[in-house]
């Protein structure tokens, strides 16, 4: 796959979306491909975090350590855009991602993400924007599970 | 050693000089007898004299006595009475033997030459082995005064002049001396009078030269010791050069050498002024004379008190007069000059407290392990100041004990160590060690029974093996048979050795003391290194040092031949997937998407600058043949899209954005000059692009690899033209190019790739998660299967550690340390707060496997004393005793238990930490 194909992927991403074309391909060209198979980790929680993923092709899972083993927490799809929270936060990797099929990715690196922040706001928007989402989802099922072990303890 | 040059010499060669002397009297008859000859041709059989008629015959070698000339038949005793000869025969006759003189004059001087400087050379090999192993047996505090690069000058060049000198030493003033005597005393015997006058102008030539020439010895000292320090100079900025750069002081630096520089230069010009004084000054004198010759010899002959005869035969032999003398002259100004020089070399040499000869003889046999006691009574250790690392102490420990020494810092701690060391010189009182003297201990028993660990290694420029075995050279026998000293003619080389006085030992021989290693020979060396090295942790470090390593097939064939067993074993583990996408192996006949396009056109390994990435777009002979296949246009071509792609991307970047440190084709700041050049050559056609701007283009080319780059520039037809290419680039290489490239061949061994390149014979595919980790891993898993990891160390044995060992990291230096103690099997480890380069948690664990190692826990390593002076208290609890040192005073010594519930000094370090 050349340059192009990995611009198109990354336009699709609502958080590259209003970034120029130009930009786009230089994003693509001074980043890495790598490529997974099956089962592979692209990064495990806890490591320090470094770059963030744009998927490409295949699928991909979020696991997190319990002391009862690893469960899944997400599943992330082509065009999707992973590992972004740890270079923004600067914290270590809060999961695991794995390859669940034979995947493609791009790499970016944090230095070349915050770059693209600073220099495209709506791309800075669209991630709180993302993240917020997840802050929205994650709320409401915090409440959820809060309400179920006080229903649980007051029975 | 002797100070004065002349007794030296006389003392080491009187036997040749006074043979060169007689040679040289030997060869004065044929001399003269050639000068002679050529009057006696022109005379005799050209101008006719004694063949006055057609058919006249001459006398040739008559032998007479008593007769004046020789040509005359009135001799009394005639030895024989000679051949008649013609006029024609005599010519020829004359001529041939002028021809045999001059043979015979010739070889008379080359011989004298030859033994000249052979004497010359002998004498000042024999001179530098002495300074050499003065330097071997200089006290170690010395050492902190001398500069290495001053007494390298010294012995390498400022003895050197004395070499052409030696020969001369005697042979010349005696030669022209007599030569000028002669002379002399035929003035004299022709006319007192203008004798004396000649007479006394030598003597007034004779007393005021050398007595001008008096300050020309103080500026030589001068210019000696001026140079000398320069020397050192030069040695420090190299030692120091890291300090300069990081001061910025290197314009101090070239103030500092030129000021040195002008130093050097205005003695030797105030040498210059008086030596060519002094011979403008020879020179009018020696004219002076015949000036006195014309005036009062011409004086006395006009008024007939002299007849005109006497004084041309005076003013002829005055001819002869000069030149030896001004020979002498020169003679004795080269001895000056040397004799200033060896004075000033052999002062250097000469400190006080010189070790002992004895101490370092050769010794036969093995040394037996030390037993006993290490007592100390009464020591008291003075540093360079004068001020007390140690005060009066006494002490006895059994050496196989496993003492440790605490203190504060400069307590004595590290000075007891360094002294039972022999590092540093008792003042006064007493070390034993066995109950032997420390001091009259020969090294051949404290080099092989004690060892030392510091606080830095020093690891000089060798292989890591000879590294490793250097606690083991010491086999000091000279050899039996005169084959170990190599040469043409090994006798001739052995008695050179013996005639020069040096030392009848021989480097090249084995040196190692298997039995002080613990094994009985040769054949078990490689098994104890891996082990030791295994025990110290360092048999993995060597290893990989292997892989990266190369061999020459023609050395080591054996080795070569069982890489390429790997390559195929590994080839075809990579045929499967997951592997196959892994590694792109070098096929002759395939494109290889992972290597750049100029490693597909090479398709080998470049070897010195020719096909050096950074030449290859000017390499002629690649053009040249890019051009036959008219595959030069594409690849200009796509150096064009290459360089668009960049400038489009790149441009509006502001300088020092992240996304530069992506770009692998060009710097940032060659991003405009692509600009205007893409302007430049937009419009034309690859014809009227000059070769520069081709060559810059061709260069983003050469650089690009399809998978890394995905720009999607290279179709099939781009491919195969390549591979094309480099088929024509292999067939058609001038022969003046072959040594620049080593070409990939499946089948043969790579020399001028490393090892693991060797084996994997492909590249590493690009964006492939963990590639380089798993390829590494399954070479790992083929070398396992093959059993090739010990023929791998023995490659990475061979990796030289650099000066001082700088190739190494200090945890690899330190891990060699260790390792040759190990190797040598001592009686007691002496250690002076070892690993201090260490963080302290590393410099512990070290500590406590050294402690293990003492006590015979690990590996079947013999269990051997430790006497450390640590840097943490709490270590010296594992230890048997602990002694405690305030102020170079031994204040408390017991086991650590006791110390402890003593509540003194150790309690109190135990407890500051």
């Amino acid at each position: 796959m050349a340059l192009e194909d990995e611009v198109s992927v990354l336009r699709r991403n609502p958080l590259f979306a209003e970034i120029s074309p130009t930009k786009l391909k230089l994003l693509a060209f001074t980043s890495e491909r790598i490529a997974y198979s099956e089962g592979q980790d692209l990064f495990r929680m806890g490591d320090p975090s470094d770059s963030a993923y744009v998927i490409i092709n295949g699928t991909a899972d979020a696991l997190i350590d319990t002391p009862d083993g690893e469960i899944v927490v997400a599943q992330f799809e082509k065009n999707a855009f992973v590992g972004e929270i740890g270079i923004l936060c600067d914290v270590p990797r809060t999961a695991t991602i794995r390859a669940k099929s034979p995947l493609e990715t791009l790499k970016i690196s944090k230095e070349q993400f915050l770059q693209l922040l600073a220099e495209f706001p709506d791309a800075a928007i669209e991630v709180m924007r993302v993240l917020a989402d997840r802050l929205t989802n994650t709320t409401a099922e915090l409440t959820q599970a809060r309400k179920k072990i006080q229903e649980l303890e007051s029975r | 050693m002797e100070s004065s040059l002349f007794k030296y010499v006389w003392q080491h060669t009187r036997r040749d000089q006074v043979w060169i002397l007689i040679i040289v009297i030997l060869s004065m008859p044929t001399y003269f007898l050639a000068l002679d000859l050529p009057k006696q041709i022109v005379n005799g059989p050209v101008q006719g004299r004694g063949f006055e008629s057609a058919d006249a015959t001459s006398i040739f070698l008559n032998i007479s006595f008593n007769v004046p000339d020789w040509v005359s038949k009135t001799g009394e005793f005639v030895v024989f009475s000679g051949f008649e000869l013609e006029r024609i025969d005599m010519l020829i006759t004359l001529s041939l033997i002028f021809l045999l003189l001059v043979c015979i004059n010739g070889y008379f001087k080359f011989y004298i030459n030859l033994f000249k400087g052979k004497i010359g050379e002998r004498t000042l090999r024999r001179l530098r082995f002495e300074l050499i192993d003065r330097v071997l047996r200089f006290p170690n505090a010395h050492f902190q005064r001398v500069k290495a690069p001053e007494v390298a000058s010294m012995v390498k060049d400022e003895v050197e002049p004395l070499g052409q000198f030696i020969g001369d030493t005697f042979v010349q003033p005696v030669f022209l001396g007599g030569q000028a005597a002669t002379a002399m005393f035929f003035i004299l015997s022709q006319s007192l009078w203008l004798g004396s006058i000649a007479a006394t102008i030598v003597v007034v030539q004779a007393i005021l030269i050398p007595w001008l020439r008096r300050p020309l010895i103080t500026l030589a000292k001068q210019r000696q010791i001026t140079t000398r320090a320069f020397a050192g100079r030069i040695g420090e900025i190299v030692d120091g050069i890291s300090e300069i750069h990081l001061n910025d002081t290197s314009n101090y630096e070239r103030a500092e050498l030129s000021g040195r520089l002008g130093d050097i230069y205005y003695i030797r010009f105030a040498l210059y002024k008086r030596r060519f004084f002094l011979k403008f000054l020879n020179n009018f004198l020696s004219q002076i004379t015949p000036f006195l010759f014309y005036l009062i010899g011409g004086y006395f002959a006009v008024t007939g008190r002299l007849d005109i005869g006497q004084l041309v035969a005076v003013i002829a032999a005055y001819k002869e007069l000069p030149s030896p003398i001004a020979e002498l002259i020169r003679w004795d100004q080269s001895r000056l000059n040397v004799q200033v020089k060896f004075t000033s070399v052999i002062e250097q040499f000469a400190p006080e407290h010189m070790v002992d000869p004895v101490v370092q003889e050769p010794t036969k046999g093995p040394i037996a392990p030390l037993t006993g006691d290490i007592s100390v009574a009464n020591l008291t250790v003075l540093d360079d100041t004068g001020s007390k690392l140690i005060d009066r102490t006494s002490f006895e420990a059994p050496l196989g004990e496993k003492i440790a020494v605490v203190g504060e810092l400069n307590s004595g701690a590290e000075a007891i160590c360094d002294t039972l060391a022999g590092l540093l010189r008792p003042e006064t009182g007493s070390v034993r060690i066995a109950s032997q003297s420390l001091e009259e201990l020969p090294e051949s028993v404290t080099g092989r029974r004690i060892s030392y660990i510091g606080q830095r290694t020093y690891l000089p420029q060798a292989s890591i093996k000879d590294s490793l075995l250097y606690g083991l050279k010491h086999i000091s026998e000279p050899p039996e048979v005169y084959e170990a000293f190599g040469g043409h003619n090994s006798k001739l080389v052995h008695d050179e050795i013996i005639a020069s006085g040096t030392i009848p030992l021989v480097a090249t021989t084995d040196w190692i003391d298997y039995q002080a290693a613990g094994i009985d020979n040769q054949k078990y060396l490689d098994t104890r290194i891996l082990s030791v090295t295994e025990t110290v942790g360092l048999s993995e470090d060597i290893y990989d040092l292997g892989l990266r390593g190369t061999v020459d097939p023609a050395d080591q064939p054996e080795i070569a031949r069982k890489i390429i067993e790997a390559r195929r074993v590994l080839r075809n583990q990579l045929k499967e997937p997951p592997f196959s996408q892994l590694v792109e192996p070098f096929d002759p006949e395939k494109y290889n998407p992972q290597e750049t396009i100029a490693e597909n056109l090479l398709f080998g390994s470049a070897v010195g600058p020719q096909f050096a990435k950074e030449n290859l777009a000017t390499n002629k002979y690649l053009i040249d043949t890019l051009d036959s296949t008219s595959l030069r246009a594409s690849l200009f071509e796509m150096g064009k899209k290459i360089a668009e792609t960049v400038v489009e991307l790149f441009a509006d970047l502001p300088a020092g954005h992240p996304f530069f440190e992506q770009l692998s084709f060009m710097d940032a700041e060659e991003i405009p000059d692509y600009r205007t050049a893409l302007a430049r050559v937009s419009s034309m056609s690859i014809d009227q692009v000059n070769a520069a701007d081709i060559a810059q283009f061709l260069k983003l080319t050469f650089s690009y690899v399809e998978p890394r780059h995905r720009l999607r520039l290279l179709d099939e037809d781009a491919q195969n033209r390549i591979i094309e290419t480099r088929a024509k680039f292999r067939e058609n290489l001038p022969a003046t190019l072959i040594g620049s490239i080593e070409f990939y061949d499946p089948e043969t061994y790579n020399s001028a790739s490393n090892l693991e390149a060797n084996i994997l014979f492909g590249r590493i595919a690009y964006g492939i998660a963990e590639g380089p980790a798993r390829v590494r891993e399954a070479i790992q898993r083929v070398v396992d299967e093959l059993q090739l990891r010990n023929e791998i160390f023995s490659v990475g044995l061979n990796y030289n550690v650099g000066t001082g060992g700088k190739r190494l990291s200090p945890v690899q230096q330190q891990k060699i340390a260790l390792a040759r103690v190990l190797l040598k099997q001592p009686d007691i480890v002496i250690g002076n707060k070892p690993y201090a380069a260490f963080d302290k948690q590393s410099r512990i664990a070290s500590i406590e496997k050294l402690l293990e190692f003492a006590k015979g826990k690990v590996g079947g390593q013999k269990p051997f004393g430790l006497f450390l002076a640590v840097s943490e208290p709490d270590l010296a609890e594992k230890f048997d005793r602990v002694l405690v040192f305030e102020d170079g005073v031994l204040i408390e010594q017991g086991k650590p238990d006791e110390l402890k519930q003593k509540n003194g000094k150790f309690a109190e370090l135990l407890a500051t930490g």
